[in-house]
């Protein structure tokens, strides 16, 4: 059935079902390129800038340490923060310069927020540090892995992940093929196809060094068919080398997505669970290997990245930008934004973002800054209700069934969305791009996800919290247990040979009213208001194990993940922990109680009164003193309750 | 702020009423020019009618009207109910087929987007049930009454149900070929003798296939243009052709032929103008298929067994009630899953 379906699709698009080496994924859309604007020009080296702003989160992964102190004079290429942990990068000065600051600054990140940089007034020298070039050929691959952590070379497609990582030999995964990604799917973007022009040589050069760290037997290199020139500079320069070769795909946005384009030149399929490692797969950026091959032939470490400037300026243009240069330099090489300019945007037209100010340095993941004016970003209209049309659904390269996710994310209905795999969903926007409702679905997704991970977290927190929580309440019990035992013990040997300490076991169970009955009064109506305590005490006990599930539930699902959400988190967290504290409290006082009776109990049996209690230790007479406090407590109560609950 | 992707490129809602509108042309055209004139005016009162409750009801519901009316969707429903009606309907069967679809069976569900039913074939049903005399009782394609009315005459028979002095109500109109075949064929007639009366035409019925016709037309129009997708048409003509032909197979002299199952009734529109409602259909590609046979196979069963003329709108209103059990049973494999 599905056979026939799959043939009678491809036979009404018009596609071959034949033997094609490229083996097409589902959807996918056909955005503008608007890629010939910036390609007319050379890639240009932009000037050194009087002030260099170098965020301490340019990675996925661990804030690096800072090694430099404000004042210092740095040279270029010194490390000026050493990658802390594994997943982490370090960070080098692009310049030689001093240190100015290290301080708060904006970053280009979507949140807007300030966070750690490293300001460097460059002295125009530009003076190298010492480097170190490597033989990478002769020497072992450990080292060769470990020098990598200091080179600050992280993936420059615009996912930052730290480079290390991707070549460690894991020892479980062999990696049989090396794809190099230079689809360059999303609109606008060109820093690739222009380094593929000019520097087609060194890329592949740097591609061998990658295939000798992983150990790879193939490499391919996925290029869009809208590059031709990138093509055949890469083909020719591909040419003396064997196992390695130039694999042309169709413009198809997102074919740019690693599993995208592992699907189209070798027909794999990652599965959802697992890495492209763990079926020998590893996928490196072009600019990626290119770095890596002047830190290892040059000893050069990352400071600087090719960023194409484009978009609403007077000259677009593709940049080697220095790290930590201020967007406004790189504006100005540009020739200056055209009238009309409203904001800029960092990345692609399909999954960039608006960055929150034009005072943000370039960073190791800007690849595009495009200049966004009402015409070329036209707001979208307001959105209308979803009509089912399934457009999306046809547009999704991961054949997800985006219509139903966004009815389980507006509705809040997230077990459900999780069910329709809305954690496959890469978030490239062909939905959106396609909905004739203008339905904002990525931002659904968006929503729905940070929600999703933020009640996983809160779940994993309140049940280690309940799981400490039982084990203390175990622990108060044996004590209580092994104290009782120990106070009859004295007691039977002090005074009576009758006494059973197995009786002191089953006392909690017992009411008050099984107690003897002391002959005054007031002595009674303190019991009975001891009792009643104790009933509530236990009615809010086994009341709170009884919600202690639901609780946690409706806990985790009102913690709000801090960056999507309006809602008052904290306010909600903080109540949820004065509800725990306060379960907690009763639970305490029960136990109190509980422990005050066995006490009583097993005094009374072996004839004491549970007033002489000099000999006992300092503890058991301050839980003395406490319970005391409590029966006061308890007759307080009783009164303020007046007759009418009293029968 | 991440609002990404910035750029767009889809027709919107209205656009897409719009096509379907246009795809609908022909075939009023050819109906006008089969059946006369009247049906615009009854194609005019349907849209008044759609539109005025329309806005009533998002006035009502304190939605914004503008937005909601330009999305043309109530227009599609009312042009859609216009043309399953028998052509010289009474005016008030139009308004009050019209008021129930809009009313009912969409903006009270929710509206545009969260009706469970074709608003068009809710109002079918109910008009159909209600007063089933005058829903059946069909003039005679032009080309064949005994008088031919013109525009006015018509005009004043759809509002005052009164027909021009000299002519009775038995000569301008006739059976349609689906009713004449299921009664003849109870008096133990054979299906091919009785497709030998003037009201059968080549295919289907005399005239009435040219209408049908232009609606292949306009069905393949909005296939061109990507307005509705290939599954349901393609499996909704294939499975009434299938299961007809099986009848046919096997007693010929008793089952029409699968041509005339596919160029009669509603066939068509219902092929590429009603079961590819997008909002009361599934949207996995599987389940459109099983939708679209399970709409052919209800409408062929009704149009032989059932005791109605043509069976598309009771088989669709059935198939709608499945489309949830539909859509979760026909999830499509997800990128690197093995199986759902």
């Amino acid at each position: 059935m599905n056979a026939i379906i799959q043939f009678a699709s491809k036979l009404i698009r018009g596609q071959s079902a034949g033997a094609d080496t490229v083996h097409k994924f589902h959807g996918g859309v056909h955005p503008d390129g608007q890629k010939q604007q910036s390609t007319t020009q050379p890639i240009a080296k932009l000037a050194i800038p009087e002030k260099l702003v170098l965020p301490l989160r340019q990675h996925v992964g661990y804030i690096p340490k800072i090694k430099v102190q404000v004042g210092e004079r740095v040279l270029k290429g010194q490390m000026l923060a050493e990658a802390e942990g594994t997943l982490s990068a370090a960070i080098h000065a692009p310049t030689s310069g001093i240190v100015t600051a290290i301080a708060d600054e904006i970053i280009p990140h979507p949140s807007g927020l300030p966070d750690m940089c490293i300001t460097l007034t460059p002295d125009g020298q530009d003076e190298w540090t010492t480097l170190r070039p490597v033989d990478w050929r002769n020497t072992d691959k450990k080292t060769l892995v470990a020098n990598l952590r200091s080179s600050g070379i992280v993936g420059l497609g615009g996912a930052t992940f730290p480079t290390h990582i991707k070549v460690r030999a894991d020892g479980k995964s062999s990696i049989h093929t090396l794809v190099i990604n230079a689809a360059e799917c999303e609109p606008y973007i060109t820093c690739d196809d222009m380094l593929m022009r000019e520097r087609a040589d060194e890329i592949v050069k740097g591609m061998e060094i990658v295939k000798f760290l992983l150990g790879a037997e193939n490499c391919i290199v996925g290029i869009e068919d809208n590059k031709p020139e990138a093509t055949a500079a890469m083909a020719a320069a591909c040419k003396a080398l064997p196992d390695t070769s130039v694999k042309v795909v169709p413009t198809l946005y997102p074919s740019g997505d690693a599993r995208r384009l592992i699907h189209l030149v070798l027909g794999m399929e990652i599965p959802h669970d697992k890495r492209s490692t763990d079926v020998g797969v590893q996928v490196f950026n072009v600019a990626t290997v290119l770095a890596i091959y002047r830190y290892f032939t040059y000893g050069e470490p990352a400071v600087d990245r090719i960023v194409t400037i484009t978009g609403s300026v007077n000259s677009p243009q593709n940049f080697e930008v220095l790290f930590g240069t201020p967007l406004q330099t790189l504006i100005d090489a540009a020739g200056g934004t055209k009238a009309g300019t409203t904001h800029f945007i960092m990345g692609g037209p399909m999954m960039g973002f608006d960055l929150p100010t034009i005072n943000v340095p370039i960073t190791k993941a800007a690849n595009c800054i495009i200049a966004a004016t009402p015409d070329l970003f036209a707001p979208p209209p307001p959105a209308m209700p979803c009509i089912r049309c399934a457009r999306c659904a046809d547009a999704c390269p991961v054949n997800l069934q985006p219509q139903e996710l966004y009815w389980f994310s507006k509705s809040d209905d997230f077990e459900k969305a999780r069910d329709y795999n809305l954690f496959d969903c890469i978030e490239c926007g062909c939905c959106t791009y396609v909905c004739p409702s203008n339905i904002p679905l990525v931002q659904y997704y968006r929503y729905a996800k940070s929600e999703i991970i933020a009640a996983d977290k809160a779940k994993e927190a309140a049940d280690l919290a309940r799981e400490r929580n039982e084990f203390r309440l175990a622990r108060i019990e044996r004590e209580k247990l092994e104290r009782a035992q120990k106070h009859a013990e004295r007691a039977a040997s002090g005074k009576t040979e009758g006494t059973k300490t197995e009786e002191t076991k089953a006392a909690p169970a017992k009411t008050a009213t099984e107690k003897p009955a002391a002959d005054t009064a007031p002595d009674d109506a303190k019991k009975a208001a001891i009792a009643a305590a104790i009933e509530r005490a236990k009615a809010l006990k086994a009341a709170a194990a009884q919600t202690g599930d639901a609780q946690n539930k409706s806990e985790t699902v009102s913690a709000d993940a801090p960056d999507t959400s309006d809602k008052p988190a904290l306010t909600e967290d903080e109540q949820a922990k004065a509800e725990q504290a306060k379960k907690d409290k009763q639970a305490l006082i029960a136990a109190a109680i509980e422990r005050a009776k066995a006490q009583k109990l097993a005094a009374a049996q072996a004839g004491i009164t549970p007033r002489n209690v000099e000999d006992a230790s300092p503890a058991v007479q301050a839980e003395i003193s406490e319970i005391d406090a409590m029966r006061e407590k308890a007759k307080q109560a009783v009164k303020v309750q007046g007759s009418d609950s009293e029968p | 702020m991440n609002r990404s992707p910035y750029i767009t490129n889809a027709p919107t809602v209205s656009i897409i009423m719009l096509k379907v509108l246009l795809a609908l042309v022909p075939g009023i055209f050819a109906y006008a020019w089969i059946y006369g004139g009247g049906i615009l005016v009854t194609i005019s009162l349907a849209t008044i009618t759609a539109l005025v409750s329309e806005a009533a009801l998002l006035k009502l519901r304190q939605r914004p009207i503008r937005p909601y009316l330009s999305d043309l969707s109530a227009v599609v429903t009312a042009w859609l109910l216009a043309l399953a009606l028998p052509p010289l309907a009474p005016w008030w069967l139009v308004v009050v087929g019209t008021f129930f679809a809009i009313v009912i069976a969409k903006q009270l569900y929710g509206g545009l987007g969260y009706n469970p039913f074709n608003p068009a074939m809710v109002g079918y049903a109910v008009l159909l049930i209600s007063f089933p005399i005058i829903m059946t009782k069909w003039p005679a394609p032009l080309i064949l009454a005994q008088t031919k009315l013109g525009f006015m005459d018509q005009l004043q028979f759809i509002f005052s149900n009164t027909l021009p002095a000299n002519v009775k109500i038995d000569a301008v109109t006739s059976a349609t070929p689906l009713d004449y075949l299921k009664t003849q064929l109870m008096l133990k007639h054979e299906v091919y003798g009785i497709t030998q009366a003037p009201i059968f035409g080549v295919w289907g019925a005399k005239g009435g296939e040219f209408v049908t016709g232009a609606y292949l037309l306009g069905g393949l129009y909005l296939l061109q243009q990507r307005i509705i997708s290939w599954h349901l048409p393609t499996a909704f003509l294939t499975a009434l052709a299938a299961i007809s032909l099986a009848f046919y197979a096997v007693n010929p002299a008793h089952f029409a032929n699968p041509l005339f199952h596919l160029m009669s009734g509603a066939s068509m529109l219902c092929a590429f103008f009603i079961i590819t409602d997008p909002i009361s259909g599934p949207t996995t590609p599987r389940g459109k298929l099983y939708f679209a046979a399970g709409v052919a196979i209800l409408t062929y069963l009704i149009r032989v067994y059932g005791g109605y003329p043509d069976g598309v709108a009771f088989a669709v209103l059935l198939m709608n009630m499945c489309v949830p059990l539909i859509d979760a049973h026909t999830q499509p494999r997800v990128f690197g899953h093995t199986k759902n």
